[in-house]
């Protein structure tokens, strides 16, 4: 009779006591305000994104891509802000579409990725043995193929090239890492006591694989996908400097950074390809640092908060 | 061990294969074959016909494959480039070797600063120093190796004058001599440093972690209750364990030194592979292009069999089995 007393008495404490665990997105937010350098990083992107759409929305594109002779490599000035590339194009507004461009682009790559490398992974983690075998190998295939050269290749052979065929292109050698990743994180799942339980109860593996070991890597899928942004973004620019990206009169970071290739531009004007340089690093070190710390959230380990 | 190595070369060969007939097959996508660089448009159509039925260019796919495959492997045959009008072969040689010292000079870069920088802050972690550390690998993590080589040249190239600003040797040079050596150092060192920087900061990262994870490691904690001293700790014990993948980790960096020689050869003006390639790319002269893919295509998988067999000797947990 004690001792049923005494066990009411605990659990009372207990309800009264303990508050439930905290939900993800509170943890997520509690993390970023406690890293400055998150938050200022968080609160920049959110001010550059909404304004390069909410600017670009107002900007005439058929005018800024609009060669004129008379303005050819002029400098900064109050008509053009950044000054004009070599046909006269005003490189404020390049660099505003441009922005918009490349962030488009970083989202869209890194959402296909992600849809096909958590697919790809989870199927392969989850079902294991010879699927799995098979799955590896062509993963490891598609590692091991020189990325830039055969996506340059791509581009420049792909008939009618477009925004669409760039992306769909950089997507079919992105996706990889993560599903590499999600693989080696559903192999441990479908071990644990509430898959075999699932499994034992009879419900199908589709239902297992995206109804609940789906929402349990689903922090870590959000990690590596930020991570990914910030390279994507990168890749981008980095193939539209060499002339296999954007075409020019679709301005990106990256069509604006290849202005650079000419000696001249590089070495005397500054003012066109500086600012977009600029603007790219800022934007692949603060979708690092958020990404950073949500790392830290989904870990309770290293938690700062 | 020998079983081992076996069963990696029997996923390389495959890997190689494939990527052959990815190659093959991207050829046959792009416009042009191997006789519309010689055309002249005076020959009689029926004439061209004739010829391309000779030389197999209307057999299907997988015919020309193996054609094209046995050429490759008994001859040595890549085919003309009809840009300079040579064997691409011949072309390739010369490309080859500068793109083979860049990437020398850039992996010696990238040990000298990875090492020295990951132990200190590996052994001295959470001081200031490494906090230095650290936060110069975080920048480089975000700075895209192009811009990083853009600034670099344009600050230390055009605006200081302090390296030259493209190619491979001064002009006016005898192969051979003292100048002319120094001259090649002179143009590396900008290029392979910018390379250097940026890629280094994943094997400092690695070191770091592996350092500090071994220093927890009962067997230090036993050499240290041994009386070992502190530098005889980590020169002996820690750096042992935590050297070696690194150094075995340099084949993997040959896909990635790839990609770089890409960027650094176009913004230096470096005559290697990566230059031609984007130039053959622009010129349209494809049978260069494929050559050049093949080529790092087999190396980069040559690279990662080497890294693996390597880790596998230094490592035995990761022998496949």
């Amino acid at each position: 009779m004690k001792i049923v007393e005494t066990t009411n008495a605990v659990e009372n404490l207990n309800i009264e006591n303990i508050n439930k665990s905290p939900s993800g997105v509170s943890i997520i937010w509690r993390e970023i305000m406690r890293d400055k350098l998150a938050l200022i990083s968080l609160v920049f992107l959110l001010l550059v994104t909404t304004l390069v759409y909410g600017i670009s929305l107002f900007l005439d594109l058929d005018q800024i891509v609009k060669i004129d002779l008379f303005a050819i490599h002029e400098p900064p000035s109050s008509d053009f802000w950044l000054g004009t590339d070599y046909g006269g194009r005003d490189v404020f507004g390049q660099l505003i579409i441009g922005t918009r461009n490349s962030l488009t682009i970083g989202f869209l790559v890194t959402l296909m990725t992600g849809l096909i490398g958590v697919t790809f992974g989870l199927t392969a983690g989850f079902f294991g043995g010879h699927i799995d075998n098979i799955m590896m190998r062509v993963l490891d295939f598609f590692i091991i193929l020189p990325f830039l050269m055969i996506v340059i290749v791509f581009v420049s052979i792909v008939p009618n090239y477009s925004i669409i065929s760039f992306s769909l292109i950089m997507t079919a050698f992105l996706w990889m890492g993560i599903a590499r990743l999600i693989r080696s994180k559903a192999l441990q799942e479908r071990e644990l006591d509430y898959a075999q339980a699932s499994k034992t109860l009879g419900t199908p593996r589709w239902k297992i694989m995206f109804g609940q070991v789906l929402p349990n890597v689903s922090s870590l899928i959000i990690v590596t996908m930020t991570l990914n942004l910030a390279a994507n973004i990168g890749l981008e620019s980095g193939l539209s400097f060499l002339g296999f990206g954007f075409p020019e009169e679709t301005p990106s970071l990256g069509t604006l950074l290849s202005y650079a290739r000419n000696p001249q531009t590089l070495e005397n004007r500054w003012w066109i390809w500086m600012p977009a340089a600029i603007l790219i690093f800022l934007l692949m070190l603060s979708v690092r640092n958020v990404g950073e710390a949500l790392k830290r959230a989904t870990d309770a380990r290293q938690r700062r908060g | 061990m020998w079983k081992f190595i076996v069963r990696r070369l029997l996923i390389a060969l495959p890997q190689i294969l494939l990527l052959s007939v990815l190659v093959f097959l991207m050829a046959q996508m792009m416009p042009g074959d191997a006789l519309s660089g010689l055309i002249d448009p005076n020959i009689d159509p029926a004439a061209i016909e004739a010829q391309r039925e000779r030389l197999g260019l209307n057999d299907p796919w997988h015919i020309q494959y193996v054609d094209w495959i046995t050429g490759v492997v008994t001859e040595g045959d890549l085919g003309r480039s009809f840009r300079y009008k040579m064997d691409v072969t011949e072309i390739i040689g010369q490309r080859l070797v500068n793109t083979f010292w860049l990437s020398l000079v850039t992996l010696i870069f990238t040990y000298l600063i990875a090492i020295p920088l990951g132990i200190t802050s590996g052994r001295y972690n959470d001081t200031f120093r490494d906090q230095m550390i650290t936060g110069y690998t975080y920048v480089g993590f975000a700075t895209p190796l192009f811009i990083f080589a853009l600034v670099a040249l344009w600050i230390l190239g055009f605006q200081f004058g302090w390296f030259p600003t493209g190619g491979s040797v001064s002009p006016g040079l005898t192969p051979g001599t003292f100048e002319y050596f120094l001259s090649r150092l002179h143009h590396l060192i900008l290029p392979a440093l910018s390379m250097a920087l940026i890629t280094t900061v994943n094997t400092v990262q690695y070191l770091r972690s592996e350092i500090i994870d071994t220093k927890q490691k009962d067997f230090i904690i036993t050499a240290r209750a041994k009386g070992a001293s502190e530098s005889r700790v980590y020169n002996r014990h820690i750096l042992r364990n935590s050297l070696l993948p690194i150094a075995a980790f340099f084949g993997f960096e040959i896909t990635g030194l790839i990609g770089g020689t890409i960027f650094v050869e176009t913004i230096y003006s470096y005559p290697g592979m990566g230059q031609l390639f984007i130039e053959s790319i622009n010129l349209r002269d494809y049978s260069v292009v494929i050559a050049v893919v093949l080529l790092l295509g087999i190396a980069s998988i040559l690279g990662a069999l080497l890294s693996d067999i390597i880790l596998s000797l230094v490592d035995p947990r990761i022998r496949i089995k």
